[in-house]
């Protein structure tokens, strides 16, 4: 079987929020949690952050931005880690050494502000994720677009901006399948352009039903 | 005067949140339960109705058996002692002292071991809300069970003497649910968050007619063409209703409104009358403050108000999940509330809700919102959005068959630390 036969099949991804015992009282305790902190942590706080408070699309996309600005008053920090962008990582490592260069270069800078003790501390919650088939499948554009319109929005986080970390690719399940499967090189590159920071889930899917429509009607 | 009526609902199944969370939320749902069809359930509380506990499970208990799942729910049962004690026993879980002799313990948990005699524990899960029947962890089978307890308290600051107490039995459950991060301790077992819920089609939470709202505040001599504040919560420090008024007279000074304070407690709860007392002092004579003494159970009215008012406040000193925020929020209400507990989780601050810290921040936010409507109505509709994205009762499913099917993924149950327990035989 070739990827021109491979049909798409539709997952989604519920999280479990695990509560651990680490947490921040100050931007340089934030420093020492990023380096150390699980993967799962990573993830929770950045790609599941994304899901979580999706429609809060002026608000900062990750939740070290958002303890940085709401409990520490750094919005200068802030501004430099809401504008880390997940896409630009294939992994959570890269992720993490980049969240850590930020808060480094910070503490460095501002020694007196980084020991400063926050009035809420910053909790490490960690993701513990759990995939379901939801039984649907397309085989051709229509069968896609059909699909994709019911689809929830945790199915289309998972497809759509976890998928980076699985494919380690600087692209979604979405685009690699109109490539590999349909040859649609031109609305793989569109998907993907789709910017996941200034949308909503809820748009963003919408104008991906809007771009495949297109596509259709050629 | 009586109260304006309206019908009873009919029995809800879970596509009737269809039209609330959007089909495709549903159907997930149906393929999360898939694989957990027929799988035994059991919920252990300590009590059947009253109760944020007994509410959420009222609800959580049809859904789950809707999707497939095989439910039991079992109440423990006990004497006035037993229930003295495990008042004692929140108490001073919430930070309280704990003034009861070591005698109280050995009765706890002979309650404990009736109930573990005359109740058949054998489901597949069994959920344990609650320090009530943590001691049920004795009925424990080895390897065929998975055992959760689920924590609805604050253990944050606990008095040490009952948390050292209760703590070697949680520490034999394959998990505990808290939640809120604040709300968790450092545990041996996996720690995991499940917010608090609400039911959007509950009575206190459900659509209502405009005519009906208006009754109702026009039953409570409200006015309903001026801006209405409102703090639903019983007459409690705590909640600092004193504070509450202080706030409105600030406010009063520049804008024209009316505050309503509306909460119960009263009958049963000799430092509420006191409260009570304190606040209708501080009211005064001020006709435009409306001080209402609910009964206990008075979803609808609760409901009529939040929904005819301009602006909610909650201006608490210390709060659990604080649920009567997640209401306001549903109702696309801008709120104003205290950022302790559980409030900063639902109010992002400028986003959600605005947060305050005084009797002065908590006037100037609602002077703010009055004079400007159009972002009143912002934060309240984005609190919608949080809401239903986070705090109903089809996410807090959710995250029960999550959980549910993360277990039976696991290759065996999360490892338990097997200190031994005193059993009462």
């Amino acid at each position: 079987m070739t990827d021109r036969d491979q049909p798409f099949r539709f997952y989604t991804a519920t999280y479990l929020t695990r509560v651990g015992n680490q947490q921040a009282t100050s931007i340089s305790g934030l420093c020492e949690g990023i380096r150390n902190c699980s993967d799962a942590s990573i993830f929770y706080h950045t790609y599941q952050s994304l899901s979580r408070d999706q429609f809060l699309t002026d608000g900062f996309s990750n939740g070290f931005a958002q303890w940085t600005l709401a409990a520490c008053n750094r919005p200068e920090l802030a501004e430099e880690l809401a504008a880390i962008d997940i896409r630009e990582h294939v992994n959570l490592a890269a992720l993490r050494g980049d969240l850590c260069r930020i808060v480094s270069a910070y503490c460095q800078v501002h020694p007196r502000e980084a020991e400063q003790t926050a009035p809420e501390p910053f909790h490490f919650l960690e993701s513990v994720e759990v995939t379901v088939p939801l039984g649907a499948e397309a085989r051709t554009l229509a069968e896609f677009r059909e699909a994709l319109e019911r689809l929830s929005r945790a199915a289309f986080h998972y497809h759509f901006i976890t998928s980076r970390l699985r494919l380690q690719l600087r692209t979604n399940d979405f685009s690699l399948w109109f490539s590999a499967a349909l040859g649609l090189e031109g609305l793989a590159r569109l998907a993907n352009r789709i910017d996941i920071y200034t949308n909503t889930l809820e748009s963003a899917q919408r104008k991906l039903v809007a771009l495949v429509e297109r596509e259709l009607g050629r | 005067m009586s109260t304006p009526t309206i019908s009873t609902p009919r029995m809800i199944h879970l596509d009737d949140y269809a039209p609330i969370v959007g089909a495709p939320e549903i159907a997930e749902l149906r393929a999360l339960a898939g694989r957990l069809q027929a799988r035994t359930v059991q919920m252990v509380n300590s009590t059947a109705v009253g109760g944020g506990v007994a509410e959420i499970l009222n609800r959580a208990v049809p859904l789950l058996q809707e999707l497939g799942l095989s439910v039991r729910w079992e109440v423990i049962t006990g004497g006035i002692d037993f229930f003295q004690i495990t008042k004692a026993f929140h108490n001073a879980l919430h930070g309280g002292g704990y003034e009861m002799g070591p005698e109280s313990f050995e009765v706890f948990l002979a309650y404990n071991e009736q109930n573990r005699a005359r109740l058949a524990l054998d489901a597949e899960f069994v959920f344990i809300h609650d320090p009530q029947p943590a001691a049920l962890i004795n009925a424990r089978r080895d390897h065929d069970q998975h055992w959760i307890w689920r924590c609805h308290v604050d253990l944050s600051r606990p008095n040490m003497k009952v948390w050292q107490f209760l703590e070697p039995y949680v520490r034999r459950y394959d998990c505990a649910i808290f939640s809120s991060p604040g709300f968790a301790r450092r545990l041996s077992i996996p720690q995991f968050l499940f917010y608090p819920s609400i039911d959007p089609l509950s009575e206190k939470n459900y659509e209502l007619d405009p005519a009906f709202i208006q009754g109702v505040l026009e039953h409570f001599q409200i006015d309903p063409k001026r801006p209405v504040l409102t703090q639903i919560s019983r007459f409690d420090r705590l909640k600092d209703p004193v504070g509450v008024v202080r706030s409105y007279q600030m406010v009063k000074r520049y804008a024209d409104c009316q505050l309503v304070l509306a909460g119960g407690g009263a009958n049963d709860d000799p430092e509420s009358e006191a409260v009570l007392a304190e606040v209708r002092d501080v009211a005064g004579h001020d006709p435009d403050i409306h001080i209402l003494d609910l009964p206990p159970w008075s979803p609808l009215e609760i409901n009529a108000l939040q929904r005819g008012s301009t602006i909610i406040v909650q201006k608490s000193l210390h709060e659990g999940f604080g649920l009567t925020v997640t209401e306001a929020l549903w109702k696309k209400k801008p709120v104003v509330a205290s950022a302790v507990g559980g409030i900063p989780t639902q109010v992002i601050h400028k986003h959600t809700g605005l947060l305050a810290y005084s009797v002065e921040g908590t006037a100037y936010h609602i002077r703010f919102l009055l004079a400007n409507p159009a972002s009143a109505q912002k934060l309240g509709e984005q609190g919608h959005g949080y809401i239903r994205e986070n705090f109903l009762i089809t996410s807090n499913t959710k995250r029960y068959l999550t959980l549910l099917r993360h277990l039976l993924n696991s290759a065996s149950p999360f490892p338990h630390n097997g200190t031994a327990c005193p059993v009462v035989s």
